[in-house]
């Protein structure tokens, strides 16, 4: 049986853990890791930790009581609904967004013909565990696939790249020249790791990404071969994840971070300094403000040593460049979309943007690759790369497509996502960036139990709970109703003197940085803008 | 007002047997103003809302008539139950180290042998019978074994703790006095069963045991007051046999009622998970947390604003059958999917020993199901206890013709 946890969903109540321990453990109070593949034997215990989840969070395939194979579900519209005709659906990029999409429109009743295309070789599996379970040995690399809620009706083509949308024709290209004809298309080709911008540095062995299953497995080889000092470059949320992991294992590790402290990038300076000291208590050698200069390699092209721009020169087996991500949009070349390395545009309701800035009506975008206007922040468009946004930007896209216009849902769930990281589980909703200030309003930094909210000019925007998720709910929706912020006193578990600090923000290149257009024609009829590719 | 008239009629013993219509009723005011100023919440958006509203305090010292009895008295302190962070989740974690994860993951599930040892041999007793009380032959006597057995409390003492455990209960029902009465007794009981558990505590450290006391009062990590853990233990030996029994007795109850359930679980033994699930929802042991919270600061919910300092009820059971949130609630589904109950509570709260009372009353309605050859009901309904808060049956008298035997205790659950 395969199992997932919905962690954005998970807040830490631990009934998994106690009924099915040798699946499901709790590190501290609240960050849970598991296995996704439990053996036969464990099948009642999952079961009873399944329907015990308080907040049903656990995803399992579905099985029946009997262990028969379960039935087809019933192809019913979730709203009663019969869904519009559509001839043939295509999806680009079979990861948790592609699946769940899929998955959607089965379940809401679409009957057509449905293709999944995906550039990996393997069935959809989960990302999040790569840089946890799976580096610290607990889950094998190639054993990460998501559970199916049930087995659905579709064409799969794996290891099949995109290299190409012809939207007059309605044809995705393949690699291998084939072209794969679509009424409605849904593109969540994701994202890949940002390399090390050095290419002779990067090809040396021992350095290292952290994207895939197949990064994963390298990654976790060399680690078990217990390597003198580890470099991660980059305390993003991977790169902080693998560094936890370094110190769990024993290994020495040195972390570099352009910016003023870890997480600042995602969760702003004064909360990110208390993820310092989570990192230095846990014996990372964190250093902050500092860059690589070069990795250096010795004659067999083994990478040897690190330049430090703070002068100091490390010697080390194995650097992981954890640099953020790379949106997969280069196969959207000269498609007339509005495709860059921003993302592909789109509308609440997921429809693409084409270059002109019109929504398209048959192109849909969701998960990492879609970018998008938010209402609750000021209709800034937001790109996320949050596993609950792929799973509910998947369902909205998949309602759509095949939904008259009159039933479109506008994506407009706040984001949510999770992290664990030293026996901590950081929680967040919301957008901490999308602040000016921030106060922990409940519970103790001393003790790293604590809830951050985050306002920008006077009302609540955010909140990043440390092994306090179960908090968070009550702020979603504070954030929901635009809630005053500060959050006003008679509060349990409050801190003596609230006070309100710099939330901190980094100044941020904007993720349109790149996206050069030209402008053409004079009259209203005949006004056109044009991609220019950057070079 | 109607709403006032709803709650009261529900707290009345006449209604015992069906309060969900009455639920009904209540929910469609759904944030409530009772006639003493207080709030009933009986809608299940409102009810986790206000679970997971930092707003909403537990701690009873915030109750101005319970503030001034704590001060008069000397009883234990009150158990974390009726606390805020930090103490409370102190004390629970601390509490959690030997019960559950993240120190000790295995111990409910190491249980899982000898609760089924407990229910065979309870079953094995209805030999030579073909009319059982369900309650006083099997749902009392099970959870009090198991919780006696994990906490390190001599069986024989039952006598002694259970006519305290009975008074405390009563004194949470709402309809056994004013707020300050019914704390006052609850203080004098706590202070002897505090002494008894003193007792119990001293010997532990003595001699420990392989139990949850003796791993907690050896443990130099578990940072409590002896007060404080006085408190704590008294209410797991409270709660641990007070509300099993009511989930056993109400699950049998209610599969009597449905026999296409009954049926299936003799042949579909995973089965009785989701029935068990679909038991809190539907019969939870736990229908109202009562006068048991109260607001620092004025909540706006559901077009009312509860007012800063006013008490709060909860409604537990009628959120659980809210057709807003569960389809064709009045439904006993075993299938039901997203079953998101309220039988635990929800948020810092949520039950202490869930995942105990679940694997107990799995392995009963089992086995109950698997062995009992024509069950039948002899009254239904059957009379009830009191308590509108803790409902379950008094008496649940069984007919059947037979009893088959045990299988061969399993070594696995999946065996």
């Amino acid at each position: 049986m395969r199992v997932v946890v919905d962690l954005t969903r998970c807040e830490g109540y631990g009934q998994c853990a106690f009924l099915a321990p040798e699946v499901f453990a709790m590190r501290r109070s609240e960050a849970l890791m598991y296995e996704l593949h439990p053996a036969d034997s464990e099948r009642t215990r999952v079961l009873r930790a399944a329907a015990a989840c308080p907040v049903q969070a656990l995803v399992v395939d579905q099985v029946h009581t009997l262990g028969r194979p379960a039935k087809a579900a019933p192809l019913k519209p979730a709203n009663g609904k019969r869904p519009v005709e559509v001839g043939r659906i295509v999806i680009v990029g079979a990861s948790l967004a592609g699946l769940r999409a899929a998955a959607t429109l089965r379940r809401e009743g679409y009957a057509g013909s449905l293709t999944l295309i995906s550039a990996e070789p393997y069935e959809p599996y989960d990302r999040p565990p790569l840089s946890k379970q799976v580096l610290t040995g607990q889950v094998a690399a190639d054993d990460t696939a998501l559970p199916r809620r049930a087995e659905f009706e579709a064409e799969w083509l794996l290891g099949q790249a995109a290299t190409g949308l012809d939207l007059a024709a309605r044809q995705v290209h393949l690699a291998d020249g084939r072209k794969v004809d679509f009424d409605r298309l849904l593109i969540a080709t994701g994202a890949r790791a940002r390399p090390w911008p050095n290419a002779a540095e990067a090809a040396l062995d021992g350095v290292f990404v952290l994207r895939t299953n197949e990064d994963a497995a390298r990654l976790r080889e060399r680690l078990t071969a217990r390597p003198g000092r580890v470099l991660i470059i980059g305390a993003g949320f991977t790169g902080s994840e693998i560094a936890s992991v370094c110190r769990e294992l024993g290994l020495d590790v040195t972390v570099t971070e352009r910016g003023k402290a870890p997480l600042a990038g995602a969760l702003g300076g004064t909360i990110g300094a208390i993820a310092a000291d989570l990192q230095r208590d846990h014996g990372v050698d964190l250093r902050c403000g500092v860059t690589v200069e070069a990795l250096e390699g010795d004659g067999d092209g083994r990478l040897r040593r690190a330049r430090l721009s703070d002068g100091t020169t490390l010697d080390v087996d194995v650097a992981v460049a954890a640099l953020g991500a790379e949106r997969n949009v280069e196969w959207l070349e000269g498609s007339g979309l509005a495709a860059g390395v921003w993302g592909v545009a789109c509308d609440a309701g997921c429809r693409a943007f084409d270059v002109n800035a019109l929504v398209t009506d048959n192109v849909f975008v969701a998960g990492d690759v879609a970018r998008f206007p938010h209402p609750v922040y000021e209709y800034q468009f937001l790109s996320l790369e949050h596993w609950g946004n792929a799973v509910t930007q998947a369902q909205v896209a998949a309602h759509n497509m095949i939904s008259a216009e009159s039933d479109r849902w506008p994506h407009v769930s706040l984001p949510v996502f999770w992290s664990a990281q030293f026996g901590t589980n950081i929680k967040s909703v919301g957008v901490p960036t999308f602040a000016d200030e921030v106060v922990i309003a409940q519970g103790s930094v001393a003790e790293r139990r604590f809830v951050a909210v985050y306002g920008n000019r006077g009302r609540i925007t955010a909140a990043v709970a440390f092994d306090q998720a179960m908090w968070l709910d009550f702020y979603q929706a504070q954030i929901e109703r635009a809630a005053p912020f500060p959050p006003g006193p008679g509060m349990v578990g409050r801190p003596d003197g609230l006070q309100v600090m710099p939330a901190d923000v980094p100044q941020r290149i904007s993720p349109a940085y790149g996206a050069t257009v030209v402008l053409t024609g004079h009259n209203p009829d005949e006004r056109r803008v044009t991609l220019q590719r950057r070079h | 007002m109607a709403e006032a008239g709803v709650y009261e009629q529900i707290l009345d013993y006449a209604n015992r047997a069906d309060p969900y219509p009455l639920y009904a009723e209540l929910r469609r005011t759904p944030v409530a103003r009772q006639s003493d100023g207080s709030y009933v919440v009986s809608g299940y958006r409102e009810i986790v809302a206000l679970l997971h509203d930092p707003r909403v305090s537990s701690d009873v010292r915030n109750i101005p008539e319970i503030a001034a009895e704590q001060e008069a008295g000397t009883a234990l302190p009150s158990s974390f139950i009726r606390l805020d962070p930090p103490e409370h989740d102190r004390i629970r974690s601390m509490m959690m180290r030997h019960f559950g994860p993240p120190h000790s993951p295995g111990r409910v599930d190491d249980l899982e042998p000898r609760m089924l040892r407990i229910v065979t041999d309870l079953i094995d007793g209805f030999a030579g019978r073909t009319r059982v009380d369900i309650v006083e032959d099997f749902a009392y006597p099970l959870p009090v074994t198991v919780i006696c057995e994990l906490l390190g409390v001599p069986r024989e003492d039952e006598p002694r703790f259970h006519r305290w455990s009975q008074a405390i209960i009563e004194t949470i029902d709402p309809t056994t006095g004013t707020v300050a009465e019914r704390e006052r007794r609850n203080m004098e009981v706590r202070t002897e069963l505090g002494t008894y558990m003193k007792e119990l505590v001293d010997a532990h450290r003595r001699r420990p045991g392989d139990d949850l006391l003796s791993a907690i009062v050896t443990d130099p990590a578990v940072d409590l007051r002896l007060e404080e853990l006085l408190s704590a233990a008294a209410t797991l030996l409270v709660a641990g046999h007070e509300t099993t029994v009511n989930l056993v007795t109400n699950g049998l109850l209610t599969l009597l009622r449905n026999p296409r359930v009954l049926d299936r679980l003799r042949h579909e033994p995973d089965l009785v998970i989701g029935t068990v699930e679909e038991l809190l929802r539907f019969e939870p042991p736990v229908q109202l947390l009562s006068l048991r919270r109260s607001a620092l600061a004025d909540i706006d919910i559901a077009g009312t604003t509860i007012p800063k300092g006013a008490i709060i009820s909860l409604a537990l059971a009628a959120g659980s059958r809210d057709p807003a949130r569960f389809p064709d609630p009045d439904r006993f589904d075993p299938d039901r999917q997203d079953n998101q109950h309220l039988g635990f509570g929800s948020g810092i709260h949520y039950c202490f020993g869930a995942p105990l009372a679940r694997l107990e009353t799995q392995l009963a309605l089992g086995e109950l199901a698997r062995r009992l050859v024509n069950p039948r009901l002899a009254a239904d309904p059957p009379p009830y206890r009191p308590n509108p808060g803790l409902r379950g049956p008094r008496h649940l008298y069984v007919e059947f013709d037979d009893v088959l035997p045990a299988q061969a205790i399993r070594a696995s659950p999946t065996g």
